[in-house]
């Protein structure tokens, strides 16, 4: 089992309500968030190109931050989803340094807090609150090892890239272009 | 790093953001809920209440989550809703924000004058305020006459105001929705079809084959099902054309962007009518059985030709050509869309009549892919007395003007209230629900005359808005997760209904629209209009008479009936007769003949920027509505101010850098209460800049909204008024750039 999550940039709006959702659902405080939105323009007027990205944790293969993590909180669970156990976090922030997609922050009450795939939902078989909720549909997610999930029929006829390839850290977000 | 210009993260705190630490925000807003819970809550510990939202006017029917301390955690879409399909957009998401917004009016208040003449507002009673406004309103019948007490409404609370002003004896009341936003679209395609397109606009976007977005930024606007059905479209390789001045979300995701000179879209649309039927390629069958007046219309469009729009819309020729092509080859599977709003130049029925036509051109009215034929529930009205008809009402302000409004005219209603322009029929009071003025109206010098003109002014609101700030009574209302309302039954490809129950009791001393209507109600002896204790006894009448309960409406949130009206579309060849005076679709409009107006669109040359200065385009997020959701901390979060759009060559022009603050002055001379930062992009002409609405508050009391960003209203002196119906034309106004802060001239500045 792999889960993983494309992303269709080809439809998303960077409306942010993934970034709503994920709040509402994650509790996670204001001021915080554990997904954004980049939005890149290329071009000069009127030849121009526009692409919005969803983005989070990439829940990687090879994850830095697991390695580099002192306690054990940062470690990887069924399916590859990568957390954060708050109790063992210190907050000594040595995975935000290593995490080449800034997809950590430090939470308010001194641990280190990001995205989780949802994985209290993902395990009762239901979708990540941001899949749920994209109004454009653009975000696909599932089983990797499963050649007819969601993210799987995603990702099979269609380009794709991922973030940062170089840093070798064999990230699961995959961007449709 | 590849190389980039714009790289901008629409988020909080993330790559490339300056940290934000714990001290920088205080203790403030941190989270939601007392008990900071690591872990998030399952479904299953939260008990769903159904809702329809109110932070926008599409309306999606809702499940507001509470948990067991009686929080809302989260609201979620009815997976059974045409709106929305069970996902919301952020806007909807985070309306949660609106109930734990600290800075809520949370207890009616005064104005009070202290004794050295400061005004204040001290906290009252509920039944002081409201006996406040019950002996205004009788001083006001005796004085004047009811007509005299005008309301300026919008969304739901309006209508249980338009209710209690009905049977008070007024009907003098406007909202900004029509003369300020989609009036003219009404008037254009009723006058063509006999019929309007209503909202949600019976646009068939699921099965398009091409849809033409003029202006109209979905994506930005987050109108919920149009959004979601133009993805689909994407996935069907539908053509998208979108013509806009600005490289617009809905533009980046077209296969054709037309970078239009703004300002002369119809001369764009008439250049299509003329492909169209000098190529042959319009729907003849359609066109014969349907319309009236091709013969006109053919020869007025003789000489428009792609050539001629281009001189004037900047548009190739080709590119029109190809443009026109692909609709007529997509036709009848195509959508023009009406678009929403759509105050631009002062000729915008005109505007809206040339999509109209095109639409008709194209066979796609009434046909898959193009527009259906909605259909709604009529939900049956709780048995009252019969309303007096009043002596006047808001069309004698009109005096015979803008003989196709169909809706007061908020415009009229201000100057109605001023003396001076001498109206017979004046008004003297005002009830504001629901409706932030001085952002939601062009020239705030005409609405601030207005303010001080009337002897009293009530307003009704869920946050410190600006308009409150003139208020001589402020009545706090519960959120629409806190309270009851009126069923929702929308037009929609299937009818239905949808329930707004209260999931949560109203937070601080505020109460839902419906009580407040009827305590003033009774106040005025109106009892039998308010036969009821609770509003719930009034939904549950309601929805009996329609074959549910609110029982069940509890459990289910949307319930959907079986049409009524006969298919969506029209049958090939089905004879069918429209409501316009001939009976057809009218490409030449006998109506707009008998009122003087030109019964055909014409183009004519709007004013231009002088030197120095650009033309002011504004328009919206996906995260904010009007100017209502500034303050909401969720959605603040996403974006907490606006920024002035500039494209690079003009910013080099100016010395602009990102992010620097410069205050806009107009050609007016009137400068933005706040400055405004700079976004140098590529995405806006260089004759133009574009400004999100909705900013700039100026009330201290909305403290995440005060003074962050600037308003585009302030800007808006200048306004177009639109002949055939009333609409505000706000386009029209050009501003230049202050790099120093206007308010240190003539100052002493320490060197």
């Amino acid at each position: 089992m792999r889960y993983a999550m494309a992303i269709d940039t080809k439809k998303c709006v960077g409306c942010g309500d993934c970034v709503v959702a994920c709040q509402t659902e994650n509790n996670v405080p204001h001021g915080y968030c554990r997904d954004w939105i980049v939005e890149r323009v290329d071009g000069t007027y009127p030849s121009l190109d526009l692409e919005f990205r969803s983005e989070r944790c990439n829940h990687c293969d090879n994850s830095p931050c697991v390695r580099c993590c002192p306690t054990g909180a940062s470690h990887i669970e069924d399916g590859g989803i990568v957390l954060v156990e708050h109790n063992k976090c210190i907050g000594c922030g040595a995975c935000i340094q290593s995490c080449p997609y800034d997809a950590r922050y430090s939470h308010p009450e001194g641990y280190v807090d990001k995205c989780t795939f949802c994985i209290h939902r993902v395990k009762k078989g239901q979708n990540p609150a941001c899949v749920e909720v994209c109004p454009t549909k653009c975000l696909h997610f599932g089983d990797l090892d499963d050649p007819n999930s969601d993210v799987s029929l995603a990702i099979k006829d269609r380009k794709w890239k991922v973030l940062a390839p170089e840093a070798g850290t064999k990230p699961q977000l995959y961007f449709l272009t | 790093m590849k190389t980039r210009r714009d790289f901008i993260k629409i988020s909080t705190v993330g790559a490339g953001a300056a940290a934000i630490t714990y001290k920088a925000f205080g203790s403030k807003g941190f989270g939601l809920f007392e008990s900071n819970s690591v872990d998030p809550v399952s479904d299953e510990e939260l008990t769903p209440y159904p809702t329809y939202c109110e932070v926008c006017f599409w309306k999606c029917a809702a499940w507001a989550y509470v948990d067991k301390s009686g929080k809302i955690r989260k609201i979620v879409g009815n997976k059974n809703d045409p709106h929305c399909n069970g996902r919301l957009c952020p806007r909807g998401t985070g309306g949660v924000g609106m109930v734990y917004d600290e800075d809520r009016l949370k207890t009616p208040l005064i104005r009070e004058t202290r004794t050295d003449g400061t005004q204040h507002f001290r906290e009252a009673t509920w039944e002081e305020a409201l006996d406040k406004v019950a002996s205004k309103m009788k001083e006001v019948k005796e004085k004047y006459g009811p007509e005299a007490f005008g309301l300026f409404n919008h969304g739901t609370p309006g209508g249980q105001f338009h209710h209690l002003l009905r049977a008070y004896g007024s009907e003098s009341n406007a909202e900004p929705a029509f003369a300020n936003c989609r009036g003219p679209r009404s008037s254009a395609y009723f006058s063509t079809f006999g019929a309007y397109v209503g909202s949600p606009e019976s646009t068939d976007i699921r099965d398009t084959n091409c849809l033409v977005l003029i202006g109209s930024h979905i994506g930005e606007n987050m109108h919920n099902s149009q959004v979601q059905e133009m993805s689909d479209a994407i996935d069907k390789g539908a053509t998208i054309i979108t013509v806009d001045p600005r490289y617009s979300t809905a533009a980046a995701h077209s296969s054709f962007w037309l970078p239009i000179k703004p300002a002369t879209d119809i001369a764009l649309l008439m250049a299509w009518i003329h492909v169209l039927i000098y190529e042959g390629l319009y729907d003849k069958d359609y066109v014969e059985k349907y319309t009236f007046g091709l013969e006109y219309l053919k020869d007025h469009v003789k000489n428009m030709t792609p050539e001629w729009a281009y001189g004037i819309t900047t548009i190739e020729p080709e590119q029109i050509r190809k443009t026109a092509r692909a609709m007529a080859g997509a036709a009848p599977a195509v959508v023009i869309h009406p678009g929403r709003h759509v105050v631009w130049y002062g000729d915008d029925t005109q505007r809206g009549r040339a999509m109209a036509i095109l639409t008709a051109l194209l066979g796609a009215w009434g046909k898959r892919g193009g527009l259906y034929f909605p259909e709604g529930v009529s939900v049956p009205a709780y048995p009252h007395p019969h309303f007096h008809e009043p002596e006047w009402t808001w069309k004698d302000w009109n005096a015979g003007r803008y003989p196709l409004a169909t809706m007061g005219i908020t415009t009229e209603l201000l100057k109605a209230s001023v003396p001076k322009y001498n109206y017979k029929h004046q008004v003297k009071a005002w009830l504001v629900a629901g409706t932030n003025l001085p952002l939601s109206m062009p020239d705030k010098r005409l609405f601030k005359e207005a303010a001080d003109a009337v002897e009293f002014i009530a307003v009704m609101d869920t946050m410190p808005m600006d308009i409150t700030g003139y208020a001589d009574v402020v009545l706090p209302e519960a959120t629409y997760l806190e309270r009851y309302d009126v069923i929702r039954s929308a037009a929609n490809r299937e009818p239905n209904i949808a329930l707004r129950m209260p999931a949560i009791e109203p937070k601080y001393n505020t109460k839902p629209g419906w009580w407040i209507a009827k305590q003033i109600g009774e106040r005025l002896g109106l009892h039998d209009y308010f036969n009821f204790e609770d509003y719930s006894e009034v939904i549950d009448w309601q929805l009996k008479q329609l074959g549910t309960s609110l029982e069940e409406m509890k459990k289910i949130g949307v319930k959907k009936y079986p049409r009524k009206s006969g298919p969506l579309y029209l049958g090939d060849g089905e004879d069918f007769e429209f409501n316009t005076s001939t009976g057809k679709i009218e490409l030449y409009s006998v109506d707009f003949a008998d009122h003087g107006f030109d019964p055909i669109p014409k183009y004519t040359k709007h004013p231009e920027p002088p030197a120095n200065f650009y033309r002011l385009i504004y328009g919206r997020a996906p995260m904010h509505t009007f100017s209502r959701t500034s303050n909401n901390p969720n959605l603040s979060d996403l974006m907490s101010e606006n920024s002035v759009w500039v494209n690079p060559k003009v910013a080099d022009l100016w010395g602009l850098k990102r992010d620097q603050e410069v205050w806009l002055k107009n050609q007016d001379g009137v400068i933005t209460s706040f400055p405004v930062k700079v976004r140098v992009t590529e995405r806006i002409r260089w004759d133009s800049v574009y400004m999100v609405h909705g900013f700039g508050h100026n009330n201290k009391k909305l403290s995440r909204a005060f003074g962050r960003g600037a308003s585009d209203t302030e800007m808006i002196t200048n306004v177009a008024v639109d002949p055939i119906m009333g609409g505000t034309g706000m386009r029209g106004n050009f501003i230049t750039f202050l790099t120093e802060d206007p308010a240190l001239e003539g100052k002493e500045v320490k060197a």
